[in-house]
């Protein structure tokens, strides 16, 4: 409980001077990626309508920003950061397989019940 | 107990408790074994949203065209910019409670107690915006037309904006009597009708000229499709079955009755961690204020509640993403 605070962020590229200095920092960093989400929302700019790997290019970088996201709350607000490396990847790895396994199962299941239906409930004609 | 010596070398014991395997301690870990399961969970949901979606990629309901008030803004248009700002509430929210925590860590008890009561201030506001947003999904807008296979018609002038039934439907005599239990068998009765009949929706479609359908189908360029006049009233009256207004678990105004199920189940069962992590708070606030933790010489517990309460805020951040941005 009492053990000190790693206080740098980016790798020690900016580093604060206390836990409470950097906790406004990881918010100001916060507040920024959900505004670039905003504004990226409302205006769904065309260039970033492309396809890429099966998905809209724009919705990727969604996904990435909430993913970014995810990791500062992780690391400075649940001080994750601060933790063993083994209680660190006990709940991050474990959690990280999981989910990456069950959303590439159910995706590619829901792709493919798509493609049953558009294509006359026929997969593949001989 | 008097008889037994309370405080044996326990710690020195690797197997007689005391001792801190990853030098976290057996409450700590217990909540990020919690917080671990319960992730699991809420993945599981967010996992079937998108195998329904995938499923129904080409006539998904855009989630920016039904989420678009604001409260006291009536009648404009502004997409995001309320739930934008409920994420935003949730993570400042986070934050008092991270410096509710630091401040425990220097056993300040006046700083964890004012802390502690904006985190709680925060996390009421987000519920009731919540249950704002769910109100004005359950009311719904513009009203539309459920088919005979279950698909939503909606109506659009010839611009392409959508335009409510009661800007266009003129009411006649009302063939169809609501049903309550007084009248008829005791133990039978049926939900809300909705204000206009299918008969009156489709007379007045005939006599307004400049009325034409949209179906839930998307177009190349992820726009819902229009279609023409004749071919807006051959839909309407061979396939319309009933008059849809607002959102349900059976029928959703905005399209694939999919989505309401989902919208209430996902955003319902994280409201719901909200609503109990704000209680949990109450009570951690009161035995802050009590001393409980000061006379324990730590203030560990808020550290807990302080995962638990991070981890609802993280869940949004998830929610937030795969519900209204993508």
């Amino acid at each position: 409980m009492a053990h000190a605070h790693n206080l740098s962020i980016f790798r020690g590229t900016i580093k604060f001077k206390s836990n409470t200095q950097k906790i406004w920092g990881v918010l100001i960093l916060l507040t920024i990626i959900t505004a670039v989400e905003v504004v990226l929302g409302i205006y769904k700019p065309q260039s970033l309508m492309g396809q890429v790997l099966g998905m809209k290019a724009l919705n990727w970088i969604f996904i990435i920003l909430t993913v970014v996201k995810a990791y500062y709350i992780t690391w400075d607000f649940m001080h994750m950061r601060d933790e063993t490396a083994s209680l660190r990847r006990m709940v991050v790895w474990t959690a990280v397989f999981l989910i990456a396994y069950l959303v590439f199962i159910l995706l590619q299941e829901g792709g493919y019940i798509e493609s049953v239906y558009t294509s006359g409930f026929v997969k593949k004609d001989f | 107990m008097d008889t037994t010596v309370v405080n044996t070398d326990a710690e020195n014991k690797v197997w007689g408790g005391g001792n801190e395997p990853l030098r976290a301690s057996y409450g700590k870990l217990m909540m990020w074994f919690f917080i671990v399961s319960d992730a699991l969970t809420f993945s599981g949901f967010l996992a079937a949203y998108g195998f329904s979606r995938f499923k129904f990629i080409d006539s998904w309901p855009i989630a920016d065209e039904v989420f678009t008030h604001v409260p006291f803004l009536h009648g404009q248009e502004h997409p995001m910019i309320y739930v934008a700002f409920m994420t935003f509430v949730l993570i400042m929210s986070s934050v008092t409670m991270v410096l509710a925590v630091d401040a425990g860590h220097h056993m300040n008890k006046a700083k964890v107690t004012f802390y502690m009561f904006l985190t709680i201030i925060g996390g009421a506001i987000f519920v009731g915006s919540q249950a704002w947003e769910w109100a004005t999904f359950i009311k719904g807008d513009y009203g539309a037309i459920q088919t005979k296979g279950g698909n939503i018609l909606q109506f659009v002038n010839t611009e392409g904006e959508r335009v409510a039934l009661g800007d266009f439907v003129m009411t006649g005599a009302h063939d169809r009597v609501h049903h309550e239990r007084k009248n008829g068998i005791w133990f039978t009765d049926e939900g809300t009708l909705p204000t206009y009949t299918l008969q009156e929706v489709v007379a007045s479609f005939e006599s307004n000229p400049d009325l034409l359908i949209r179906t839930q189908i998307l177009t190349k360029e992820g726009e819902k499709t229009i279609l023409s006049r004749d071919e807006s009233l051959k839909q309407l009256k061979t396939n319309g079955k009933s008059v849809v207004e607002g959102a349900n678990l059976h029928v959703n105004e905005y399209g694939a009755s999919l989505f309401a199920d989902f919208f209430f189940f996902i955003t319902g069962f994280h409201g719901f961690h909200v609503l109990s992590g704000v209680i949990i708070n109450i009570i951690i606030f009161f035995n802050v204020i009590l001393g409980t933790y000061e006379r324990r010489g730590s203030y560990e517990m808020v550290e807990k509640v302080g995962l638990y309460w991070h981890f609802v805020d993280l869940v949004w951040v998830f929610v937030f993403t795969f519900f209204y941005l993508v």
